[in-house]
């Protein structure tokens, strides 16, 4: 029993260092659902391929992916042949060939994500001297994950009066300090769903929420059914050595 | 000792053969079979073969990482997300290694607590203990570099923080800064070096923990009675007793694991450190992995820095003289009503610097990690010695196969632990 206590002690204060964390001057997330909350839960394939054209319409204008390839879009759902027709719609730069030049070829579906801006400075030059991040991993870069994106996504406001906004900055409810230097990138309508869902600004947020959380965490659902299997395996297991080290010692008392 | 061939007890030949040239079965035989070992331990005594499995586990996932690790600055975070996408298991591979980390301080923090409770510092374990501290300091090194390879926010930061902290010391402090940095900031040479003693310094623990095991075999454990056993009826065997007890342990202990790394990999991990190291972007705020914010909570009570470091050191130096400092002949905190007390503060005020050591160094924080800082150093500077002198101990029973009070009756001074030897 003491034991049990003592470990309840010791769990409660590792679950405290990531709360101490997350207390920290930011706002509240509204607890929006996703299809891969749970244990259980998968990422849902229609939302996952509109949040990608969201991304590949709106955001790729600003933000890379560099981590990402396009054969990786197999993985939510998208055909062999769509997938090498958006990868043939980027040029990238290839070589040297056997002339020692460099030359341009379309996309193949093992080229990475191509990004909107050659480096870093371009990208702060385009963007008022912000830089937009690459989105690679960014849903678990962010404390609340695909929760926090949508917020930000659905979380532009009129700053409140008094608020001290500055030259080009936007004021968002959830974006710490308030002040973001990009603009509110999602409008009604902006983009048209092959599956008629219409593009409300909540849609396109919870559908591009879902893409990046796909996107940062690609191996979520095989992981958990591997871990559903292992913790199934070791309650057996833990049955088994426990009814052995009962049988061992029984014949001490 | 004879030179000769060693006279084997063991019947399959093969077995025999190598036994009679090099007794490592016997051996084992002696040291994992037939050891004799106090029957009565509880489950806090399955934390030690916990942590070997667990720096096993540390080692052979390490190695399978390290085959697909660059360490480069440009390079570094890219390889390990490429593990974690296009290495088959990768993600595996490294969410074991990452949360095996944690889950390593976990069990080391608890075999630790384990043995103040117990009082198993006191003599005649005295150097098993230190070598204790020492894998437990080996353990610190290991992991605050490992956690700079993946080269994130928190990396990069996290290690400017800590290598900085050398500079608070006169004269030399400089000079251990630039040889830790290899150069004049954390960079790739930084990085390397890292790399290479991350790399290194899990086999010294491997060494320093063979010592543990060494003299551990020489003084035999203590147990929750903390008094010696005076006869076989008091020992059990190792095998088949504490192995398939200690089997029980693992599994529960591998179920905790499967939970961290199947369904909440990054839970004890920071976000941060998903954002590739950036030397011109300072984080809002630097806080280390968990495992380290009761000592950074120490640091940041200090408001001069040397003062800071040297105190943020003492804390863990203080281990290494505890069992001078405490001069109670009564090993179990068990029987000693006073201790037993001042020991639960003691966890909690190391529970409290746990918690304000991710909170930022500023207010009321600063104040609740102070007052914490003073009674962990008064326990052991203070409280312990006086109690040596001070405390009336419960009456201890009189032997492990009889642990019945009533024996006890008042103590003679000094007689506590081994009435036996004494006599
Ligand atoms: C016109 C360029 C542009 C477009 C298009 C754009 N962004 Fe951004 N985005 C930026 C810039 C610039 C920043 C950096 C803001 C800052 O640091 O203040 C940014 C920052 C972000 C961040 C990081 C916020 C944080 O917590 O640091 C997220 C998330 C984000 N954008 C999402 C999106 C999504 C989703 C889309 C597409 C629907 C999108 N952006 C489209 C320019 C853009
Ligand atoms: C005492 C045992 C060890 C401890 C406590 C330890 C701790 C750590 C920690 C905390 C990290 C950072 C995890 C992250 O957030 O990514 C890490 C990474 C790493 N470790 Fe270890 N480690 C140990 C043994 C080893 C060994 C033996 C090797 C190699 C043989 C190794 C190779 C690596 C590599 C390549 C990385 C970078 C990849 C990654 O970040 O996941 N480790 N280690």
């Amino acid at each position: 029993m003491k034991i049990l206590k003592a470990l309840a002690v010791l769990g409660a204060l590792v679950s405290l260092a990531p709360a101490a964390r997350a207390a920290e001057g930011a706002v509240e997330l509204p607890h929006t659902r996703f299809s891969f909350d749970g244990i259980f839960g998968t990422f849902d394939r229609a939302a996952a391929q509109r949040g990608f054209q969201v991304y590949k319409e709106v955001c790729s204008a600003c933000h890379s992916m560099r981590l990402l390839s396009y054969r990786n879009l197999r993985e939510i759902g998208l055909s062999e042949a769509q997938v090498q027709a958006i990868a043939a719609t980027v040029e990238v730069q290839d070589g040297p060939n056997d002339e020692g030049q460099m030359f341009a070829r379309p996309g193949r579906a093992s080229d990475r994500f191509h990004s909107p801006f050659a480096n870093e400075a371009a990208a702060r030059a385009a963007n008022n001297g912000a830089l937009p991040p690459d989105f690679s991993v960014i849903a678990k870069a962010r404390e609340g994950g695909a929760r926090y994106l949508h917020a930000l996504l659905t979380g532009y406001a009129d700053a409140p009066a008094g608020f001290n906004l500055g030259q080009g900055m936007n004021y968002n409810r959830y974006f710490p300090g308030h002040q973001i230097a990009m603009a509110p990138p999602l409008n009604e309508g902006q983009v048209t769903f092959a599956d008629q869902t219409p593009a409300t600004v909540e849609q396109m947020a919870h559908d591009v929420a879902t893409f990046l959380a796909w996107a940062a965490e690609p191996e979520l659902e095989e992981r958990r059914q591997m871990g559903v299997k292992i913790i199934l395996f070791l309650a057996v297991l833990g049955v088994l050595a426990y009814g052995v080290k009962r049988r061992v010692w029984a014949d001490l008392h | 000792m004879s030179i000769g061939l060693h006279k084997s007890d063991f019947k399959n030949p093969v077995v025999r053969w190598i036994d009679s040239r090099m007794p490592i079965f016997t051996m084992m035989q002696k040291e994992y079979g037939t050891f004799p070992t106090p029957r009565n331990f509880n489950y806090f005594w399955n934390f030690g073969a916990l942590a070997m499995v667990n720096l096993v586990i540390m080692i052979a996932t390490g190695i399978f990482l390290a085959m697909n690790y660059t360490p480069h600055t440009s390079m570094a975070f890219d390889s390990v997300e490429r593990i974690m996408r296009d290495v088959n298991y990768g993600w595996l591979l490294r969410y074991v290694h990452a949360n095996g980390a944690s889950m390593f301080f976990i069990v080391v923090y608890i075999h630790i607590w384990r043995g103040m409770f117990y009082g198993s510092y006191k003599a005649p374990r005295e150097l098993l203990w230190i070598l204790g501290v020492v894998i437990f300091l080996l353990m610190m090194a290991t992991a605050f570099m490992g956690y700079v390879l993946p080269w994130g926010q928190m990396s990069f930061w996290g290690a400017t923080v800590i290598t900085n902290l050398f500079s608070a010391f006169p004269v030399v402090g400089e000079h251990i800064v630039t040889l830790l940095w290899g150069g004049f900031s954390v960079d790739n040479p930084t990085l390397n070096r890292f790399f290479s003693l991350h790399y290194l310094l899990p086999f010294v623990i491997v060494g320093v923990v063979f010592l543990h095991i060494a003299a551990l075999h020489i003084t035999g454990s203590n147990n929750p009675l903390g008094i010696d056993p005076k006869g076989p009826q008091d020992t059990i065997p190792f095998h088949p007793y504490y192995t398939a007890k200690d089997s029980v342990g693992i599994v529960v202990y591998l179920m905790v694991f499967a939970v961290l790394v199947f369904f909440a990999p990054n839970y004890l991990g920071h976000p941060d450190n998903y954002i590739p190291a950036n030397p011109l972007v300072t984080p809002a705020h630097i806080v280390p992995e968990w495992y380290f914010l009761p000592f950074y909570a120490i640091l940041r009570a200090v408001p001069d820095k040397l003062g800071g470091v040297l105190m943020m050191f003492g804390a863990i130096a203080v281990l290494f003289v505890l069992p001078w400092l405490d001069g109670s002949p009564v090993r179990s905190m068990r029987f000693r009503p006073l201790a037993r007390i001042a020991f639960f503060l003691w966890t909690i005020a190391f529970g409290v610097l746990l918690w304000a050591g991710g909170k930022p160094a500023e207010g009321t924080y600063v104040l609740i990690a102070r007052l914490a800082t003073v009674y962990y150093f008064a326990y052991f500077l203070v409280i312990l010695p006086l109690l040596g002198r001070l405390e009336r101990p419960l009456p201890l029973p009189e032997s492990i196969a009889t642990p019945v009070l009533r024996g006890g009756g008042p103590l003679p001074a000094g007689a506590a632990n081994s009435p036996m030897e004494k006599a």
